[in-house]
């Protein structure tokens, strides 16, 4: 079963969260962030191109030109390698854990998997930062010494921050799943 | 809970027969080590299985039964299918189904005593999660945090989350030397039977490289009781400091290049002392507009111009040797290249030798003034130092001892720039060569404590080193068992870096840059080869 709805970040931007549930036991979401905007990258272009023709006029050396260049093209592969995030994704399944995939621009995937028994509870936290107040998903994870205290918070969707809406969608599909999983769970 | 069944990718394609491997009740998992094909006679599987058990500690099952047809299954293999649960009881009871062919597949899973009636079994839902054993066999998982009780050998198979499913794979490693394709009792099917090399040179390559690689790690157990990965690591980087260094070597002794170095040398040399003079000179008349106290000026200012001229006199004296000198140190390249950029390093310090000299007179000279200075302004202000009690305590000074105090302390606070100025530009040529030397250091340093097998295998065999695994969910169809395939996540570099890095050499400098500059103020002598933990002047 499959269905998309569109929401928003933040800073206002439109998300567009996928959600999929292969089975009562398995769910996974996907939120999309906007893509990479071509006025922008215009911009940006212009400003480097610019800025080196400039210097070119004062030092009349055409490295230069071929400098900017090059620096442009490195640093737009850069940035669509290692910063430009296009999808994020988190797929829980019961009583096996919870797998969070940060997909780049470039294709590049970065994935993380947190077992089930280390996972204490699925939260929605409030944090301030300067003048806002932002909500986001957070795990929290049990210490293995002591299973009541919380040895680390990690947090979920970090590129695409979306607005409470959408958390909320996520967090209770997500707590049917958690509360099916303590409910059947073996392990205190 | 979900019943978990690992299942290997490789077994996929094999005929239909029994499932072996292990179960895990605190996870609910069933890992299927391989399948055993018909025929069979049971009593030879279960003492294969308990032999299999002796020799690797984890224990081994009958996990339940698999069968792949072509078409609608007949009644009778489902009759003794389910026949076989009886004669190999295990709690819950397996049984995978594949058409050929097709890509869904169906799973039981079957308890004898459930909590209803008794006699009738009752079902649970099932999950197969497929690996790749050969991967799974070969990877070392890396656990984020090293908890406190992983010191300890462990004797059985761990419980732990994932580390339970690698740990029963790889210590599983004789129940994968005999295979289908075997004369046996027990004709088995696990990743060995996917397909054993198709090249016999490589083949002939493996066979002969056992002996080999186990006298290599025999000599390196000698040198150190590391583990593995350790002792390739530090292999590697020998052999590229040695190639590296012979290839210095070679370019040094072509065309006669130490010839021209040494030709070079002595130029360099006086230069040096010439700018030197230059700059004594320049300090000896208004530097930067300052004005100096004449008479210690002149003092000064000869005395080291004095001292560079003995030092060109020495450098001249031995100039017909520094060829032949030369040439014998570039042959220690051979050694390596840390050999070489080490001895570089002594050399550059053995030249600078009369700028180390410059900078000890100035900042003893400096030193002495601080302390007079301060022992003086206590004076001043009617206070003495108590050498017993490490403390300022007050005193009543004659009116004599008072005024040849003031009297020194003025001479000193005028003397004070001059001083000062040698001090400074000394130190500062001084600190110019310590991090040239330093610099170095460090390339010596990272010549050898870079894992550079690690990092080789990261980058040609991302799946020995496993951060984690990840999963995909493969096509779903409703009412069928969910399907997923469980990759492994390499480690990422930085961590890669940070576990394998080998012990540096330890040159962390003794001093944080703020005792750096206490010390640089009030003129006590920088020694930057002392490590931590040395014993104090």
């Amino acid at each position: 079963m499959e269905d998309e709805r569109s929401f928003s970040d933040i800073c206002g931007g439109r998300l567009a969260l996928q959600r999929r549930y292969y089975s009562p036991f398995c769910r996974e979401f996907c939120v999309s962030c906007p893509r990479l905007s071509l006025r922008s990258l215009t911009a940006v272009t212009c400003t480097v191109w610019l800025a080196a023709y400039g210097l070119f006029t004062l030092c009349e050396n055409s490295m230069i030109l071929s400098a900017a260049i090059f620096i442009t093209l490195l640093g737009l592969l850069g940035y669509l390698h290692f910063v430009k995030i296009d999808q994020e994704t988190l797929l829980i399944i019961d009583s096996l854990g919870i797998q969070m995939t940060s997909s780049y621009a470039s294709g590049k995937e970065n994935t993380t998997f947190i077992e089930m028994g280390k996972v204490k509870d699925i939260v929605i936290n409030e944090a301030i930062y300067m003048q806002k107040v932002i909500y986001y998903l957070c795990i929290l994870l049990k210490d293995p010494l002591e299973p009541h205290k919380i040895s680390q918070v990690v947090p979920v969707f970090q590129s695409a921050k979306p607005r409470l809406d959408c958390l909320i969608e996520v967090y209770k599909s997500c707590q049917e799943v958690l509360t099916h999983q303590k409910a059947t769970s073996t392990n205190p | 809970m979900v019943l978990k069944a690992f299942f290997p990718t490789c077994c996929t394609l094999a005929d239909s027969g029994l499932l072996v491997g292990r179960w895990i009740p605190e996870q609910s998992s069933a890992v299927v080590l391989a399948v055993v094909h018909f025929p069979f006679i049971p009593i030879q599987v279960k003492e294969l299985l308990a032999q299999v058990q002796q020799a690797s500690r984890v224990g081994l099952a009958v996990l339940g039964t698999w069968c792949h047809h072509q078409q609608e299954p007949e009644e009778s293999l489902g009759h003794f299918l389910e026949g076989l649960g009886a004669i190999f009881s295990h709690e819950p009871w397996l049984q995978l189904c594949r058409e050929r062919g097709r890509k869904f597949w169906s799973c039981k899973a079957t308890h004898q005593q459930g909590p209803g009636v008794p006699g009738v079994p009752s079902k649970d839902r099932v999950m197969l999660i497929f690996y790749d054993q050969r991967k799974v066999l070969l990877s070392h998982l890396h656990p984020p945090t090293v908890l406190p009780d992983c010191q300890f050998g462990e004797v059985t198979a761990s419980t732990e989350g994932l580390a339970a499913i690698f740990d029963t794979v790889s210590r599983s490693e004789v129940l994968f030397c005999k295979d289908q394709f075997d004369e046996g009792p027990v004709r088995l099917s696990h990743w060995q039977s996917e397909g054993v090399e198709a090249s016999i040179l490589v083949e002939l390559a493996k066979q002969a490289s056992g002996p080999v690689c186990l006298l290599v790690a025999y000599l390196l157990s000698l040198v150190s009781a590391a583990s593995a990965c350790r002792k390739a690591n530090m292999l590697v980087s020998m052999l590229l400091d040695v190639a590296l260094g012979l290839t210095l070597l070679s370019w040094l002794h072509s065309s006669n290049r130490i010839g021209h170095l040494a030709d070079a040398l002595i130029p360099m040399a006086d230069h040096v002392a010439e700018e030197l003079q230059h700059l004594l000179q320049w300090l000896m008349g208004a530097p930067a507009g300052l004005k100096m106290n004449r008479a210690l000026d002149q003092v000064l200012g000869r005395f080291f111009l004095y001292h560079i001229h003995l030092w060109i006199s020495y450098i001249h004296l031995m100039s017909p040797f520094i060829e032949r000198i030369l040439w014998h140190v570039g042959l220690s390249a051979c050694l390596g290249l840390t050999v070489a950029l080490s001895i570089l390093s002594d050399i550059l310090a053995l030249l600078t030798f009369h700028i180390y000299c410059f900078y000890v007179y100035g900042a003893r000279l400096y030193c002495l003034k601080i302390c007079g200075l301060s022992s003086l302004w206590r004076l001043f202000r009617g206070k003495k130092w108590n050498v017993l009690r490490q403390r300022v305590d007050s005193c009543s000074y004659d009116l004599d001892q008072l005024f040849i105090g003031t009297l020194l302390f003025t001479i000193l606070v005028f003397l004070l720039p001059t001083t000062a100025l040698y001090y400074l530009v000394f130190t500062l040529l001084r600190l110019l060569v310590v991090t040239v030397q330093g610099l170095i250091h460090l390339l010596v340093d990272l010549i050898n404590s870079l894992p550079l097998y690690s990092l080789g295998l990261r980058l040609c065999r991302p799946y020995r080193l496993a951060a984690g695994v990840k999963f995909r969910v493969l096509e779903h169809e409703a009412g069928r068992p969910l399907r997923l395939m469980m990759q492994i996540n390499p480690l990422p570099y930085s961590r890669v870096v940070h576990t394998y890095r080998m012990a540096s050499c330890g040159c962390h400098p003794k001093h944080s840059w703020g005792s750096l500059c206490r010390k640089l103020f009030f003129g006590e002598l920088i020694y930057p080869w002392k490590q931590r933990g040395d014993k104090q002047d």
